[in-house]
Parts: C-alpha cells; sequence; structure tokens
C-alpha cells in the first residue's frame, strides 16, 4: 500500500476539469484511478489550498466535498490534486496540552506534531469478540448519576441537554471530578482527555478549558476547536479526529482516556446539511437515512480491548432542539449509547443543580459496575425503590394539584413527601463532589422516613442491615 | 470458491456500498462477487445490459475506479456443519475469535478465514450400514457437538440411493463420510459440511400446528402473552425499555435446545456481556454452560451497514439446519429496525423509489418472507417410506424480533409490517420503563393470536385460562379507573372498584414485575407463575367476599398476608409452590378473622 501512495505522489496530476460547485459540493470530469473517500486538495484561483474528499466516483466524473466553504472558487482556474490516500491524522503522545483546529492541525501557535503514527481518522471497527465488558465504577460525585444511573470505564454516555440548560457545566464538573473506585485499582493511573468542539461558541470553548486549567489536567488534554464560526462541514472531521487521537492514547500509549464531544446536534446539522448539498432522500425531519450508521460509527468508538491497558470513555453532549426527546437526534443517539442522562427544564426552573431527570435517565451499563466489590451490595435494590417511589411521587404532584394534598392516603402522602425530600437532597446537590459511599448513606436515611411494608424492592436482609431505626 | 472459470469485470462506480461494474456479462443475479485488489466480499443486486450493481458487504473507503471485480459463480451462502455452536460470526460467518488472535483486535477488510475449525477431529458414529438406502435429510449419524449438542449429520439436499461406503471415528469437516451409489450409478460423497444459499429457506415436509409454549421464564410473557414453539415474535420498544434486556433473557433462559442470537446493528458492549456470561451460566436442568448450545452472530452497528442484512439471513439458515435435525430453535434478531435501514440506505443508493418513511416498497414483503421461516415442521426425511425406522423428527424454529422504532412511536413501517405477520407482539413501554417495572412490556397493547388455552388446562391447571382472563380484565379494568381517579380523585369510587385498584397494583408489582437480576427471580417456573397468579386472584375474590359482609377496605389494604405476597418472588423454586399454597389458606384464615371480629363488634 505504501509503495503506491509514493509513486501516486510523485506523479500527482493536477485536474482543471470542474464543472460544477454547489454548496460544499464540487465536480471534477475527466479523472482516472480514483479512490472512494479519498483525500483531496483545491486549489482556489489565488492559489490557498482547502481540503477535502471524494464522495463519489461514476466513471470519469468524481464527486468532492470540500471541509472548508467553497466561496471564492470558481470553474475555470480551481485546481483539483488527488493525494491517493485518505484523511489521516498525525497522532503523538506530544498532542497533550496542544489545542488543534477541527481538522487536527496546531492553532496554539506551537510547532507542527510530529507524528508517531498517521491514522485513518474513520477507524476500524472493533471486533466484538476482543471487547472486555466495561465493569469498573467510575465515581463522578454526583448522586442522580453515581447511585442511579452509574458510568463505567468504556462507556458512551450522553447528556441530554437543551438550550440554556446547564449540560456543558455538568460534563466539565464530571471530567474534573471522575475517578474509578474499585478493589483492586491503583489510584493514579495515568489518564488524559480529549475535548471536541463542535460547532460551539468561544465562551463555551474557554468556559471548558478554564475548567481543565483550574484542575490542573490541561497539559494531559488534547483540544479540538471547531467553532461556530468555522465551516459547518469540518465537524464532520473534527468528532473523528478527536476520537482517532484517543484511540491512539488509550491503545497505543495505554492511557485511560475520557472523550468530551460537544455538541452532537451541531455535527448533525452539518451532516444534514452535506446530505441535503447531495440531493440525497431524507428520512426523519430532513436528516439523512443513514445517520444511525453515521452515529454509530463515532460512538462505538468507545470502550476496552483484551490485553489492553487503556479504555476510552465517551461524555457526549447534545441539546434536544425544543427539549424534544423523540427529536432524531436524541432518538437515534440513545439507540447507540449505553444509556442517557437527560436533563430537564422545569427542575432547571425550580433551582435543583444539576437539574437532572432521573426517570428517563438511564445506565445500560450500571448493573455490571456496581455491587458486591465494586459499590455496595445493597446498591441496585436501594437505586430501584427509589425509582418506584419518585415515579409515583411525580404522579401524586400531579394529582395533588387537582384535589388537594386533604385526599391524599397515608401511603400517597409518605410517597409524595420521599419524593419532594428526594428531589431537593440528593438530586439537588450542587457543586458537592459526593462519594458513592455518601451517596448511598442519603439513600437510606431518606428511605428511613418509609415503613418497612413499603420497601417491597429491597430484599428483607438489606432493610434490617442498612434501614435507620429511630 | 475458486474463481478461476468466472469473468472478471472493472468498476465504474463507487457510491458508498453500492458499487457499479462492466464486462460481467455473464453473471447471475444475487451471486457472491470479489470486489478489487482487497477481494470484499459483495453481491450483486442487480442487471443491466450495461452495468451491473453491486452491493459491497465491506467499508469500501480507497477502492479505485478500474479495479477489478471476480464472479465467484454461487450466491452468499452459509457452510452448514459441526463446529458452528459456540462459536461468534460476523455477518459473513467469519469466526470472530479466530479473527481476533490472528489478525488483532480490530477489523481489517477483505481477510477470509474458514468458518469452521479445518483441523479438528469430530467422533463420528453411522447409524446406517453398506446397503442401506438413504435420502435426501435422512440423519446417517451423529457426532457430539458440544457437551449438551448431538450433531445429527444428515443426507444434503440432492443425494438419494444406497450406501456403499459408511466411515467412523475421527473425522475432520474436510473428510467425507460415506459414499452413496444413486440410481444412475454414480458415486456421491456425503462431507460433514455443506453450503447452503442464505436467501433460500430449507425445505422440509409439510408444517405443524403449534401445540406448547416456549417457556421463557418470564411471568408476563409465560402468563398472558405466550409464544408457541414455532411462532415468531416482535418486542418493539423505544430506547431504554428493555429490548436488549428482554433478549438476552429469553436466550439465557428458554426452554429449548438451541439459541441462535443475532446482534444487527446494535451496541458492540452488549456483544461483549453475551459473550461474557454465556460460558459461566450453566443450564438449568443439565448444568452445562448456556454457550454450548448458542451461536452468536455479531454485525455491530459500526460494522459494514450491508452486512447487516447477510447476518440476519445467515442466522435464520442455521437455524433451520438445526432445525432439520428435530431441535427446537429459538432464533433472537436485535434489531431488525437496523436491518430495515440498511435496506433503505442501500435502496437510496440505487435510486429507488421510496416508499413510507423512505422505507423501499418491497419492506413488508422482505419482513413476511423472513417471519414466514418460523415455524413448526415435520422435518425432510422424518417419516419417508424408505425409513426402515419409522423414526418421526419434529423441529420448531420460534423467531423473536426486536424492534426500534423511532421516538418510540409503534406507527413505524417497520413495526407495522412486522405485526401484521407474526403471532405475538410484547410491546414495550416507556412510562413502564421510567417507572423502573420490568420487564416493560405493556398489558394492554401486547398480544398472543394463538390460543394456547387447551395446553395450559391440560399441563397446568383446569381454572389457569380462567385465571389469566380475570386477572387481564382486572388489569384492564385499572386502566379504566385510573382515568376516573386522575379527573376526580380516589373517592369518587366505589370500595369494590377501590379493591380491584388494590388488586390491580398487586398484580403489577407483585407478579409482573420480575428482577433481570435476584439469582430466584430471574427464571420462574410456569408453575410457580401459575400459583402466584392463583394466590393473588384468590386474594381478590376473598376480598370482594369480605367486602360483601362488611369489612373496611382499609383493613383488607392492610392484611399481613400481602406482605407475603409480596415476597413470593423471593422464594426459591424448590419449595415456592407448597409455601404459596400455605398462604392461600392463610389469605383465608387472615380475612375470615377480620369478619369475625366484626361481627363480634357488631355484637
Amino acid at each position: 500500500m505504501s509503495e503506491k501512495i509514493e509513486i501516486n505522489q510523485l506523479f500527482t496530476k493536477e485536474h482543471r476539469t470542474v464543472t460544477q460547485i454547489r454548496g460544499p459540493l464540487i465536480f471534477v470530469e475527466r479523472v482516472s484511478n480514483v479512490a472512494f473517500d479519498e483525500m483531496v486538495e483545491v486549489v482556489d484561483p489565488s492559489g490557498n489550498v482547502r481540503v477535502g474528499r471524494v464522495l463519489e466516483v461514476d466513471n470519469d466524473i468524481a464527486v468532492i466535498q470540500l471541509f472548508l466553504s467553497t466561496d471564492g472558487l470558481d470553474i475555470s482556474k480551481t485546481k483539483v490534486r488527488f493525494s491517493g490516500d485518505v484523511i489521516r491524522l498525525n497522532a503523538s503522545h506530544s498532542m497533550m496540552g496542544r489545542i488543534l483546529n477541527g481538522l487536527g492541525e496546531p492553532i496554539d501557535g506551537g510547532p507542527a506534531i510530529i507524528p508517531e503514527k498517521r491514522e485513518d481518522i474513520n477507524g476500524m471497527p472493533l471486533n466484538p469478540a476482543v471487547r472486555i465488558e466495561p465493569s469498573e465504577f467510575i465515581q463522578t460525585g454526583i448522586s442522580a448519576i453515581d447511585g442511579l444511573n452509574s458510568l463505567a470505564r468504556g462507556q458512551k454516555l450522553p447528556i441530554f441537554s437543551g438550550s440554556g440548560l446547564p449540560g456543558n457545566e455538568l460534563a466539565a464538573q464530571i471530567a474534573s471530578q471522575a475517578r474509578v473506585i474499585g478493589d483492586n485499582t491503583e489510584q493514579d493511573e495515568p489518564f488524559a482527555v480529549v475535548f471536541a468542539a463542535i460547532g460551539i461558541t468561544h465562551r463555551e470553548s474557554s468556559y471548558f478549558i478554564e475548567r481543565f486549567r483550574s484542575s490542573g489536567s490541561l497539559d494531559r488534554t488534547v483540544v479540538f476547536l471547531n467553532h461556530a464560526d468555522d465551516p459547518t462541514i469540518e465537524r464532520i472531521i473534527t468528532p473523528r479526529a478527536a476520537l482517532t487521537a484517543a484511540e491512539y492514547l488509550a491503545f497505543e500509549q495505554g492511557l485511560q482516556v475520557l472523550v468530551i464531544l460537544t455538541d452532537i446536534t451541531n455535527y448533525c446539522e452539518a451532516l444534514r446539511e452535506l446530505s441535503v448539498a447531495r440531493e440525497e432522500l431524507p428520512a426523519r425531519r430532513g436528516y439523512p437515512g443513514y445517520m444511525y450508521s453515521d452515529l454509530a460509527s463515532l460512538y462505538e468508538r468507545a470502550g476496552r480491548i483484551e490485553g489492553h491497558k487503556g479504555s476510552v470513555t465517551q461524555l457526549i453532549l447534545l441539546s434536544m432542539p425544543d427539549d424534544d426527546i423523540t427529536h432524531p437526534i436524541p432518538d437515534l443517539t440513545g439507540y447507540i449509547t449505553e444509556g442517557q442522562i437527560v436533563l430537564n427544564r422545569t427542575l432547571h426552573q425550580k433551582g435543583i443543580s444539576p437539574p437532572i431527570n432521573v426517570l428517563p435517565s438511564l445506565s445500560r451499563l450500571m448493573n455490571a459496575a456496581i455491587g458486591k466489590g465494586h459499590t455496595r451490595e445493597d446498591h441496585r435494590t436501594v437505586a430501584d425503590q427509589i425509582y418506584a417511589f419518585y415515579a409515583e411521587g411525580r404522579d401524586l404532584e400531579k394529582l395533588v394539584t387537582i384535589i388537594g394534598e386533604g385526599s391524599l392516603t397515608e401511603h400517597d402522602s409518605k410517597v409524595l413527601q420521599f419524593s419532594k425530600r428526594f428531589e431537593k437532597e440528593y438530586i439537588g446537590q450542587g457543586q458537592e463532589n459526593r462519594s458513592i459511599q455518601d451517596t448511598l448513606d442519603l439513600s437510606w436515611e431518606l428511605l428511613s422516613e418509609m415503613p418497612d411494608s413499603y420497601l417491597k424492592r429491597i430484599p428483607e436482609e438489606y432493610i434490617r442491615k442498612y434501614k435507620k431505626r429511630r | 470458491m475458486s474463481q478461476d472459470n468466472f469473468q472478471t469485470g472493472r468498476i465504474n462506480r463507487i457510491a458508498g456500498p453500492v458499487v457499479g461494474a462492466t464486462g460481467l456479462d455473464e453473471i447471475r443475479l444475487h451471486n457472491m462477487v470479489l470486489v478489487g485488489e482487497e477481494k470484499l466480499v459483495g453481491e450483486v443486486i442487480r442487471l443491466n445490459a450495461k452495468q451491473i450493481t453491486i452491493q459491497v458487504y465491506e467499508e469500501t473507503s480507497g477502492l479505485r475506479i478500474g479495479e477489478p471485480i471476480s464472479d465467484t459463480g454461487e450466491p452468499l451462502v452459509v457452510q452448514l456443519g459441526p463446529g458452528l455452536m459456540g462459536q461468534i460470526f460476523d455477518g459473513l460467518q467469519r469466526p470472530l475469535a479466530t479473527l481476533a488472535a490472528k489478525e488483532g483486535a480490530f477489523l481489517k477488510r477483505g481477510i477470509s478465514e474458514p468458518s469452521l475449525p479445518t483441523e479438528k477431529k469430530w467422533n463420528f458414529s453411522p447409524n446406517v450400514k453398506i446397503g442401506d438406502d438413504v435420502y435426501p435429510g435422512m440423519i446417517i449419524g451423529i457426532i457430539p457437538e458440544t457437551e449438551s449438542i448431538d450433531h445429527r449429520v444428515m443426507v444434503p439436499m440432492g443425494i438419494s440411493g444406497k450406501i456403499k461406503e459408511i466411515r467412523s471415528g475421527e473425522l475432520t469437516v474436510k473428510e467425507y463420510v460415506a459414499l452413496v451409489e444413486t440410481p444412475e450409478g454414480k458415486t456421491e460423497k456425503i462431507l460433514l459440511v455443506h453450503n447452503w444459499p442464505v436467501r433460500k429457506p430449507r425445505p422440509f415436509n409439510r408444517r405443524l400446528d403449534f401445540n406448547e409454549p416456549l417457556v421463557t421464564g418470564k411471568r408476563v410473557i409465560d402468563l398472558f402473552f405466550p409464544i408457541p414453539k414455532g411462532s415468531s415474535a416482535i418486542i418493539p420498544g423505544g430506547f431504554g425499555t428493555g429490548k436488549t434486556v428482554i433478549q438476552q433473557s429469553l436466550a439465557r433462559w428458554s426452554d429449548v435446545d438451541i439459541v441462535v442470537y443475532v446482534g444487527c446493528g446494535e451496541r458492540g458492549n452488549e456483544m461483549a456481556e453475551v459473550l461474557n456470561d454465556l460460558p459461566k451460566l450453566e443450564d438449568r436442568t443439565s448444568g452445562i454452560p448456556l454457550i454450548n448450545r448458542t451461536v452468536l452472530i455479531a454485525n455491530t452497528s459500526n460494522m459494514p451497514v450491508a452486512a447487516r442484512e447477510a447476518s440476519i439471513y445467515m442466522g435464520i439458515t442455521i437455524a433451520e439446519y438445526y432445525r432439520d435435525m428435530g431441535y427446537d430453535v429459538l432464533m433472537l434478531a436485535d434489531s431488525t429496525s437496523r436491518w430495515g435501514e440498511a435496506l433503505r440506505e442501500v435502496s437510496s443508493r440505487l435510486e429507488e423509489i421510496p416508499g413510507e418513511e423512505g422505507y423501499p416498497a418491497y419492506l413488508a414483503s422482505r419482513l413476511a418472507e423472513f417471519y414466514e421461516r418460523a415455524g413448526h415442521v415435520s422435518c425432510l426425511g422424518s417419516g419417508s417410506a424408505l425409513d426402515t425406522t419409522r423414526t418421526k423428527r419434529d423441529g420448531s424454529i420460534s423467531l423473536v424480533g426486536a424492534v426500534s422504532p423511532p421516538g418510540g412511536d409503534f406507527s413505524d413501517p417497520i413495526t407495522q409490517s412486522s405485526m401484521r405477520i407474526t403471532g405475538v407482539f410484547w410491546a414495550l413501554d416507556y412510562d413502564l420503563s421510567r417507572r423502573r417495572h420490568f420487564p416493560a412490556i405493556n398489558w394492554t397493547k401486547s398480544f398472543s393470536l394463538i390460543d394456547l388455552s387447551q395446553w395450559y388446562s391440560e399441563h397446568v391447571a383446569d381454572d389457569f385460562p380462567y385465571l389469566m382472563k380475570s386477572a387481564l380484565s382486572i388489569l384492564g379494568r385499572e386502566h379504566e379507573l385510573q382515568q376516573v381517579v386522575q379527573l376526580i380523585g380516589q373517592d369518587a369510587l366505589s370500595d369494590m372498584e377501590r379493591e380491584i385498584l388494590l388488586t390491580a397494583r398487586i398484580l403489577r408489582e407483585d407478579l409482573l414485575q420480575q428482577s433481570g437480576i435476584q439469582v430466584t427471580d430471574v427464571f420462574c417456573t410456569l408453575e410457580k407463575s401459575y400459583w402466584m397468579m392463583k394466590a393473588i386472584m384468590h386474594f381478590h375474590e376473598a376480598s370482594q367476599n369480605a367486602m360483601q359482609n362488611n369489612v373496611r377496605l382499609d383493613d383488607l389494604e392492610n392484611a399481613v398476608v400481602l406482605q407475603k405476597i409480596a415476597r413470593m418472588k423471593e422464594l426459591p423454586l424448590e419449595s415456592a409452590v407448597d409455601k404459596i399454597k400455605f398462604m392461600i389458606n392463610e389469605i383465608d384464615t387472615e380475612l375470615t378473622r377480620m369478619q369475625d371480629n366484626l361481627e363480634r363488634t357488631n355484637v
């Protein structure tokens, strides 16, 4: 393969046969030996080079998608060079502490990154037979996550946020507090953070960088920046470049890598823009039919591999348009990721921080990461019981607004009390960093208000052992 | 797969997984082709005088115009023979564990590896002798494939005649086990393996009626919406409603001989979980690890899209092969929506006119063809006139497909088309899953079209159908009453109606809810399930009687025996039934005492 590339580079031909420019797409005619998905360089009339890739080839016509805007290109003078290779990222240990643009090129004024390896940004699918089931409990210090939706190392967990909700703040808090708890884990494992800003504002990205700096992890962080005012189409590359860096650091360098992708909604919009430019048949709400597979090609790049020390854990931020969880972006994401943390506007307005609505939130890998040897034996059943009461409590809250509190039965009014206290004390913890023991103790503190006979989800032995008698 | 005698063409168009080629004018539709220098696997999906269109099952990035394409001369096939059990394959039947050992953690393209181990020696013991008449489907010998499964070696399609030579002992899959002299005087070899085209259903004698339920160990399914052996079912549900958990639980605890689990476009970590668990979990009756009866096919969401379609057909063909041996097979497909989406993607690249939601117009017929491959059948070769032993051989495939409708909305084309074909519908519900009521199967929306009440009356208890209907109607009544309560509060209900709410609550919490983790509760025998239902319904009837004798509802709500009913789940299977029977007496005692007390105070 490498030989072929060299030959290609020696004989690079420039094509001046552009016939059509439409949105981010360029049509070039009379080309030969073009590869699908190949990287191309487009030289505009003033001599500047822009990067793109081949989307489709039909006989001697190639369709090219540019990652920068097509502004200023023309039909007669624009030149196209085919590179003979797919898009690659210069991967190196020295990426940590650097700030790169959305394509992975340094923009912090520092030297170029000397590649230790040049990796295809699309990665390769991981053989499912070598995956290790994630089972190491990550303590985030947030009760609504640790207690009810525990995160495991190697998991991909999105935060479903909305405009005006503190999703980024929550992600930053998790990134600075997260640590692995277990029987046989060394505490000072080498870690790295890969942060990919996808179409977010300068204010949001500087908030993150400031948080990394103040928690002292900035020199272990690789920052990829594609801001809201950067080219939209570049956003297709940014998360791929970031995940390629993460995989390199995890599986070649043996680091425990946390990847933060924010905001995936911007990514999906770029995908839609590209799809519309290609005149593809849209599926729901104009998003392309392959959006599930496309998102999966990002999210599935998390996990642990047999025989490798490192791991990739993903924390994904997305904004639900109009807080609608059935919108294609959160919907397809939820089908791929291993659970979701859902933020809620009503809770936010009530002043509960973080405003996590635990009912639609879920962690699919929780069971493997909790219980005896990980957290505590009663963890699962305590969580189930809290869920049951809180779900009932929320229904009762609605009922009470209609019929008043007076007509509630004793059982119902106890459940309602529980649910209110739970919301205020358990979820609304503010900036506090709670250990999992504190979270479980608080759970029993709340549950102890209930008679034993209500605690149907918890085996009698745990009730005897943990319930506080008064 | 020698391609020496077949044509070679050139690529002239590449658009994602769809590739065009010229120069292959003799190729047949649905033939398998090897694409490009890297020999990626593809299938011919459209023929045109000037161009053929190929769907490539591997990533096409880097493929060039002008690269060669060669015909293999045969359609996409699955290799059938001993060594399937306990393996994990990708959508093209490549053995993933072997590939991992050879090629590393990431899946490269264009790799090929025999599906079945070629060097392994199998201990073949024949049950025919020289001179015996044999015919397709007849069993000529047995190989112990795993601890729990005997591989019954059958005469392949198209071979019949007299046995000329039969071997026994240690053989590899490359060797022949028998020579057959056909009536035309030719000699045919019978090998341990043969290939079968995945899109062609394997033949059988005839379909048989559904006559018994497949016991899953999940109470809500076994009691209210049972799936008969040989039927098909779908589990639709939004994300987080527990489709995969139910499928995995069926794979673990179902009362079948063989499980084929197809992970189609789903999560890699979930496949890792299954792979991790099955070798450790033991079969309830034999104690043999479950991996010995399971075939896994993994085509996770980040693996090539087109291969999702192949993986579903690969799975069902393997299931049919074991059905033909006379086994009860359960095939699980998680998720059929991802397969439908793959169809849509390829269809759109072919520029076909879309049907509903962009899905191709043939979506419904493809789904129907697939689900109709389930069935309870008399196997080919069973009861043949030539069969001297006259042994009857039945087999079944029960097919359970998960469906992932967008936004959890069941009006989507895949849910609707599947619903029309399958006999059993387990509707998963967001609302239930958010309350952590698992399995989140909604009892008002789900159905089972096949009436098994006769089997239940004969094998479980006479009053089973009656109790089941009464319990379901209480749950339905609760639904109506709740709407009243939402509007005007509980006070508007009569005590009798409030007792219905109480019983419905007990049914929901203490019968329908079932833990996926607690060891005593993950699997519930049909007998225990029945007695749990009986106890609750007994409480209901006794309460209604007691209330007619003026016992107050508050007293019933605080009955001590309700504590015991709530803990029925935790009773170990061995002693559960006796304890529940005893508890039913306690219900009577306690409620009678309430009435007596009442009379005493009145006096």
